[in-house]
Order: C-alpha cells, then structure tokens, then sequence
C-alpha cells in the first residue's frame, strides 16, 4: 500500500505534554477558574466511571461489548464543552465519555451497562447505545459509521428551524472508510450544513492499524478536500487544543452554517472491547509511552497547577469524589431491578405504547 | 474421527478448499493478521499468506460488491462477516447484485460467491448486533441460505456452499463456535438443501434450524424423560433450498409438527414451513402446527430478559405439550 509521503499531523503532537501551546487562545483564556476546574473534574469522572466499569465487567455484571475510552478523554471533554443549546452530538459504541460529558449521571450510565430498567436505556440498549435526547445526545451507535448521516440529519433540522447550532458527529479512524461516511460528507458540503465530523483517530480499528486500513493524503481529515469542506488536525491529548480548534469549527457552523472535519489524535489505553486481549497488534511500549507521556487527563491538571487553578489537595479531592460516585453508581445499578418480561414488547411503536382515539393504524403489529 | 469443535470445523473447510482450489480466496475484517474476530480463521494467512486471506477496511459494501465482481470473473471469495448483522450496509451488493445479476443477463454470468459469519442473539450485545436474516435473504430468488447447527453440518455446508456456483449465504452462531463434534477426516460435503432428522421419533416433529436444533433436541430428551413423548427433531440445515420431502415425511409419521427458530415470528422460515405442511400434508395432522419463536421485539440488551425472548427449552417444552394435548 502506498505510504503517504507527508504526514499532516499537529506540531504539538510530536512532542511530550507540556505547557499547552493553546492555553491563551481566547476560548480558553476567557473561562473561570471555575470553569477549568469543572473540566478537569469531568475528565477525571469519565476515567475513574470506565476504571470502574473494569471491575464490574471482571465479575461478570456487564456482558456483551464494553469499548472503553479511558485515553480519549480530551477529545468528548473538549468538544462537548464548547457547545450550546441549539447544538447536538451524535457518536458511535466508545460511547460512554460523551454521555457523562453532556450531563448524564453516573448511576443511568452503569445500570444500563448491567441491564437494568434504570439504565438510561432501561436496559434495552447497553453500553453501545446510550441516549440522552433531553441533553442533545443522540447516542450511542453500534454499527461503524451509521451515526455520519443521522449527525448530518440533526444538523439539517437545526438549520431548518432556522436556530443558530449544529451537530458534532464522532467516529473512529476506522469508520471514515464506511460508504455512508462519504454520503454524508458530500450532503454536508452540498447543503452547507451546519455540521462537524469529529474523527477521534486512536490509531486503530480493532486490530488494524491505520496504515493498513486507510489510504489517505497525509491525514484522514484531509480527505474534506475532495468535498471542498475545511478541515484541521488536532492533537488531542491536550484539552485546550481541542477547544480552540473546535471553536472555529464551531463559528464556521454558527456564523457560515458550513461544515468542518476534524482529525483528532488521541489513543486508548485498552483493547478494541474488553474482549480483545490486545496482545497481538500493538506494544507495550506503545501504550506505555502515551499513558506516561502524553495522558490527557494529566497533562491537563499539570497545565492548571502550572497555571495555580489548581492545588495537589483540590486535585485528589476531585479525584476521590469521583472514584466515590463511580462506586455508588456500582452499587445503584447492583440494586437496580431488571426490566420485565413485558417490558421486551414496548418502545418498539410510539403508537402502541400511545394507543388511543386518535392513533390511526389498526391490525396486528406484535407478532406472537 | 477426529472430534473438534463448530470453530474448527468451519477452519477446516476453508483450509482445505483453499488448498484444493487456488481461485478461493478469503476476505474479510480482521480475519488475517488478528486471526479472525472469532478466531474462526485463525492459522489460514501464516499457512496460505496475504494473496489468499485478506484483510479489509470497515467497509462492507465495498469489499462485498468487489467480492462479488471477483466471483462473477471466476474466483471464489470466502467473505467474512464479523456479524451478519453488519451486512445491512452492504444488502445492496448482497440482495440485488449478487441474487440478481445471473438472472438479469439470462444466465450468462455466475456469482459463486460464499459469505459467512455469525447470526445469532443470546450474546448480550443489543440489537443492532443480534439479527438473524436469513428468513430475508431467504426471500429473494437467486441467493441460497444455509444455517449449520453442529460441526459436522457446518464443515460440509461450508464446502458445499465454496464448491456451488451460486451465491450462498452461511450463518453461523457465535454460541455453537465452541460446540464439539464428530467429523470426518477424510474429504465429504453436505449438500445443500438436504435436511437431517437429528433425534426420531413418532410422537411429535419439531422443526427447527441453526441454534434452535440444539435446544430442541434437550427439549426433546426432557419430553421423553418427564412426559414419556417420543419427540422427532428435523434440522432443516439449509433454508433454500429447502428440504421440503424430509419435513413432509416427518410430518406424516407423527402427525404433529411444532417449529421453532431464532427468528422473530413475522414472515420467519417458519412461516414458509407451516404453509408447507399445511398445504401438502394437511389431511396428515392430528393437531394445528404451534411454533416457539424470538418474542417479537428488537434484541432486549438486559441479558436475563434477552435469555427469555429467545426459544429456550421450556418455551419449547410447553408448546410441545400444546401440541400433543
Ligand atoms: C458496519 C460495521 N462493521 C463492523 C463492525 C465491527 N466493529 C466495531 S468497532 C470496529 C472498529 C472501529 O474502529 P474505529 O472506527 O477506529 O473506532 P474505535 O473503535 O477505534 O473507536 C469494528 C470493525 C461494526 N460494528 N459495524
Ligand atoms: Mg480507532
């Protein structure tokens, strides 16, 4: 296959964290203190809430996939923290980071990863497939690259209704070689939507290596040239990148109702799912060096103790809170009954669960 | 004879139709390098390198429909489906180019293309991963559809399925991949469209394919066991074509058919089967056919519920009874 001859990848990427180079660019220059402080606290939350997950699924209490984001942190917490009313997300099954970050709570999070009727889902969807429509989160997709057009639905609806907003959808550096990718670049483009594709490229798809899935110019976000889209490459081990990038991407879409594709780099720290054994395709060494070097829940509360906003004791307070809400969510969703056997047959028709004077169809529609 | 599970069976089928015949070629996600998502594969590119087991982007439609122009050329791709739920994205190139393309240009082009993979629930994984199609692409003319239930059934139907000059589509069941059985050494085919009475009986015939056999046939030791019925369980093995005479001729012994499958109930392979003995051994049966299916509703996630929305072997003990009553 051939290679590309120029790689196109951020500068600050190739360096160790350290000091962010972003760290006065307005968006980030104008939050509070207390606005740092909540960041960081989100970061540290979705870490420790997959930390727990670990647990949970070694005794056997979540089945089926967990895709952790434990590494990713920065792409959902920076993103996700720019965003407004009117403004929407739509993702793929890495799934969980997003949801905390748009507000969901710990205790819906986990019980839907063990079945339980309190899951955000009442545990009809799972890991996979989290929801929170109330918070502009709409999912939570299991099949690679699906949530493209649907992102590039919502972004149609919000221009429709004529609101200033717009719609982030995320997909892996796997998911760009979907057909459906394309469909909805090419709509994007065409109908100058106000959208953003966020790819969080952590170097593999499964066990696939980006050179080997992939041809592409040098990055995969400049693939948006053939559509004639902006596009930018982030590094996204460093909050304050994705924000200050995410921004213009953000005005483009507000201000221009354009569309933008955004490479993120970033990295997970474990397999594919907790059923990969990640032993084959990648070293130790690898994951060594970023968890080490590049950790962007770390390189972000180094960045605030550098900048006073932080202190050590505030620091392992956030920490220990959140390890303490990540253990009530363990046992909230321990307690948490299962749905029923009659719960299986509802949700599936607005109509069915709605039946009244006024609904129209008439006939079988449950099978027996 | 060697004993070896539903996983190897399948290895081996490929391993030695990949020897036999250099034009089959293996494709798929992750079926190389990482040895396959469920290590079905495993062993096949160290042994037959790149050229013949190949890895491909997440792009099924892409890789799919270049299967299938390969297959219209003259190779034999062995197309690997991680779940056959994924083949969504491609039931373009599935349904209309591979089910159509001999009959649009009267015969003069094959489409000897195999895809394989998982269709099966019961893994906890929601429901965009847990379809089982093969009532839908049973339904289109031009493509074949088999659903082996144990190794034996599953190493032939494979071979068969790379030897036939048709589309034909092999759903397999991430469940059985650790199902152990017997299976012969030396070189066999189970050909398509030939059932397999697993269990006899003259009391009752269950019909069922796929994971829904083996549940049918512990369903049909406690019926003998606890109720004293001497139950018959038809493995249907291939979907089309379909063995309609060794369905019928059950049906005629006993009298009484239950049928049972992993499908959802609407226009299911069942559905096709009732009609079948309906209309060709009506004045045979002593009682309405009954039929145990997935209760109607996309795959639930909560594993304790999805356990009970699939055919388990209570369900099919106690419409057995219906049926007998
Ligand atoms: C259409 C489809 N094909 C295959 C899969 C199986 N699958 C799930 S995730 C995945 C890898 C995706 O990698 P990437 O897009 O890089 O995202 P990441 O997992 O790295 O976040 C694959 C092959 C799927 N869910 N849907
Ligand atoms: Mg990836």
């Amino acid at each position: 296959m051939a290679k590309p001859a120029v790689l196109t990848h951020p500068e600050s990427l190739k360096r160790p964290a350290g000091p962010s180079d972003y760290a006065k660019d307005p968006v980030n220059a104008s939050m509070s203190k207390a606005e740092k402080i909540a960041l960081y606290t989100k970061m540290a939350r979705i870490r420790h809430f997959e930390q727990r997950c670990i647990r949970i699924y070694q005794q056997g209490k979540i089945g089926g996939f967990l895709h952790l984001y434990v590494g990713q942190e920065a792409v959902a917490a920076g993103t996700i923290s720019l965003l407004g009313k009117h403004d929407h997300i739509i993702t793929g099954y890495r799934d969980h980071g997003h949801g905390l970050m748009v507000g969901m709570g710990m205790n819906e999070c986990m019980a839907e990863l063990t079945g339980r009727v309190t899951g955000c889902s009442q545990g009809k969807g799972g890991s996979m497939h989290y929801f929170a429509p109330d918070k502009n989160y709409w999912g939570g997709h299991g099949i690679v690259g699906g949530q493209a057009p649907l992102g590039t639905g919502l972004a149609y609806a919000v221009k429709y209704m004529g609101l200033k907003g717009s719609c982030l959808a995320y997909m892996g550096d796997g998911a760009v070689n979907q057909g459906a990718v394309h469909e909805a670049y090419n709509l994007a483009a065409l109908w100058d939507l106000p959208m953003i594709f966020v790819i969080e490229n952590n170097g593999y798809s499964m066990g696939t290596s980006q050179e080997r899935s992939t041809a592409h110019p040098g990055c995969l976000a400049k693939r948006a040239e053939g559509y004639d889209m902006a596009w930018d490459v982030i590094n996204g081990h460093d909050v304050y990148e994705v924000r200050a990038k995410t921004a213009l991407a953000l005005k483009r879409a507000h201000e221009e109702s354009k569309p933008t594709v955004l490479e993120i780099f970033t990295y997970r720290y474990f397999g594919h799912s907790m059923a990969d054994p990640d032993k084959t395709y990648r070293d130790k060494e690898e994951i060594k060096e970023y968890r080490e070097k590049k950790d962007p829940v770390l390189a972000f509360e180094q960045e605030l103790l550098r900048e006073k906003v932080l202190t050590p004791e505030l620091s392992q307070e956030i920490n220990d809170a959140a390890m303490a809400e990540a253990d009530k969510a363990a046992v909230f969703a321990d307690e948490s009954p299962d749905p029923t056997v009659a719960d299986i047959t509802k949700h599936i028709y607005w109509e069915e669960d709605n039946r009244g004077p006024d609904t129209t169809s008439r006939g079988t529609i449950i099978f027996e | 004879m060697a004993v070896i599970s539903y996983r190897e069976a399948l290895r081996a089928a490929m391993r030695e139709e990949l020897k036999r015949d250099d034009k089959v070629v293996i494709m798929g996600e992750e079926v190389a390098q990482f040895n396959g998502a469920y290590k079905v594969t495993e062993g096949l590119l160290k042994e037959f390198g790149p050229k013949r087991v190949v890895d491909t982007p997440i792009s099924e439609a892409g890789f799919i429909g270049l299967g299938i122009g390969a297959s219209m050329l003259g190779i034999r791709p062995v197309m690997e489906l991680m779940f056959w739920s994924f083949s969504y994205v491609a039931f373009d190139q599935i349904v209309n180019n591979a089910g159509n393309i001999r009959y649009m240009s009267g015969g003069l082009i094959n489409c000897p293309i195999v895809i394989r993979g998982p269709a099966n629930g019961g893994t906890n994984v929601g429901a965009t991963h847990s379809h089982t199609p093969e009532a839908i692409l049973a339904s289109h003319p031009g493509i074949k559809v088999v659903c082996p239930a144990t190794p034996y059934d599953a190493k032939g139907l494979l071979k068969a399925a790379i030897r036939d000059n048709d589309p034909v589509y092999v759903m397999e069941n991430t469940i059985l991949y650790n199902d152990k059985g017997e299976v012969p050494d030396e070189d066999y085919i189970v050909p398509l469209g030939v059932a397999d009475v697993k269990r006899e009986g003259i009391d009752l015939t269950i019909v069922a394919h796929g994971r829904a056999v083996i549940t049918s046939l512990k369903a049909a030791e406690i019926l003998e066991q606890e109720h004293g019925v001497s139950v018959e369980v038809v493995d249907l093995r291939s979907i089309r074509p379909l063995d309609e005479e060794t369905i019928l001729a059950s049906v005629r012994k006993t009298h009484r058919a239950l049928l049972v499958e992993e499908n959802k109930p609407f226009c299911g392979v069942d559905a096709q089967v009732a009609y079948l003995i309906q209309s060709k051994a009506f004045d045979e049966l002593d009682a309405p056919i009954h039929r145990v299916s997935s209760i109607d509703a996309p795959q639930i996630y909560c594993k304790r519920m999805e356990d009970q929305q699939l055919p388990d072997v209570n369900r099919v003990v106690r419409e057995a009874l219906k049926v007998l009553a």
